[in-house]
């Protein structure tokens, strides 16, 4: 199973939307820098994931929301914060690592 | 567990080269190998020693060359990238040598995770 | 003195897969990506080249660059099957999403649609992408 880390906007970019149609069933996506925007609730994309979270395991990286004040905001259901240590227990878990910039 | 880093953008302009950065750093404290950081795209800009950055911020190019130095971690400029930005050995941060491609592809045969920071 | 060749190719063969999803010319993404595959090529590992999303306007026939002033890169994806970088995969929805079809390409792909590229995906173990 794949990690596939986003890192930017899905406002700005069709990154994520990309990751989600090839993303295999298990996959594990993570958010990182600013693709964490895309983890907010109540967005006008926050479908993207809600659509695949039965069959994706998403994660956000907890500085980056943190940096961007979003941290009282609320998260899609099911998104879980890692930080820097569980980003590289990610990778190692995962056979290899695709990065959608 | 050996991980193998490309880092595609240089200090500043991206967040590419600190989440790089300060993953390096979070593997190396779970005990695990840095084989290589190769730097491409304008991620050649890291290893330029002239940078300034304000006083009150982040040293980048300093922060990779305590990483090499304090964990002996091969920081690889390619020299093609290199050559295009202006980056040569005469203002090569400490750490940091200029190699060919293939160290970039050593590093995915040899290291067991290969993983990409860039834009 | 005896050239030290590995008479059966190299010791590690892995499966390499590049990922191309950026425009050429407006960025230097393309062109600095094609010269990670060649170089690749001589390791003779497993390798896959992937367009995707605006990468498939890479491999647009007819480019003129002499009025930008830029390098015409795009003849250097046909001297790729010279290297033994034979695998290249365009990505279905990229290619329809853009009014594209495999004539308007300048080198021979192999089309996937978006769920076969993501199983070929999951099959590798180095992936590198810009």
């Amino acid at each position: 199973m794949l990690l596939h880390t986003v890192n930017k906007s899905p406002f700005e970019r069709n990154s994520l939307e990309s990751c989600l149609r090839v993303a295999e069933d298990g996959a594990g996506v993570l958010l990182i820098e600013d693709g964490v925007y895309a983890a907010m609730d109540n967005t006008q994309v926050s479908d993207l994931i809600k659509k695949r979270m039965g069959n994706v395991k998403f994660y956000v990286l907890g500085p980056d929301v943190d940096a961007r004040g979003l941290g009282n905001q609320s998260m899609i259901d099911g998104v879980e914060s890692v930080d820097y240590a569980g980003f590289v227990d990610l990778v190692e878990k995962h056979s290899a690592t695709q990065s959608w910039v | 567990m050996k991980i193998g880093i490309l880092v595609n953008e240089g200090p500043f302009q991206h967040q590419a080269s600190d989440t790089a950065y300060l993953f390096a750093k979070a593997a190396l404290e779970k005990g695990h190998e840095i084989y290589r950081v190769f730097f491409y795209y304008d991620g050649v800009n890291n290893a330029n020693k002239l940078s300034e950055p304000q006083a009150d911020d982040r040293d980048l190019v300093k922060l990779w060359s305590a990483l090499a130095e304090e964990h002996k971690v091969d920081l690889v400029v390619c020299v093609a990238a290199a050559l295009r930005r202006g980056i040569k050995d005469d203002i090569l941060a400490p750490g940091f040598r200029i190699s060919g491609l293939g160290q970039l592809i050593e590093s995915g045969i040899q290291s067991d995770r290969q993983i990409t920071f860039g834009d | 003195m005896e050239e030290e060749w590995d008479e059966d190719g190299p010791e590690v063969v892995k499966r390499f897969m590049y990922v191309n999803r950026k425009a050429p010319y407006g960025t230097v993404y393309a062109l600095e990506m094609l010269e990670k595959v060649l170089i690749s090529a001589a390791f003779e590992q497993d390798v896959h080249v992937v367009f995707m999303d605006d990468g498939v306007y890479q491999l647009k026939k007819e480019q003129e660059t002499k009025a930008v002033n830029m390098k015409n890169f795009s003849p250097t994806f046909r001297a790729l099957e010279g290297y033994d970088v034979e695998k290249l995969y365009v990505e279905k929805e990229s290619l329809e999403a853009r009014g594209l079809t495999v004539d308007d390409l300048v080198v021979p792909v192999e089309v996937l649609g978006a769920k076969e590229l993501g199983e070929l995906m999951s099959k590798q173990e180095v992936i590198l992408t810009a």
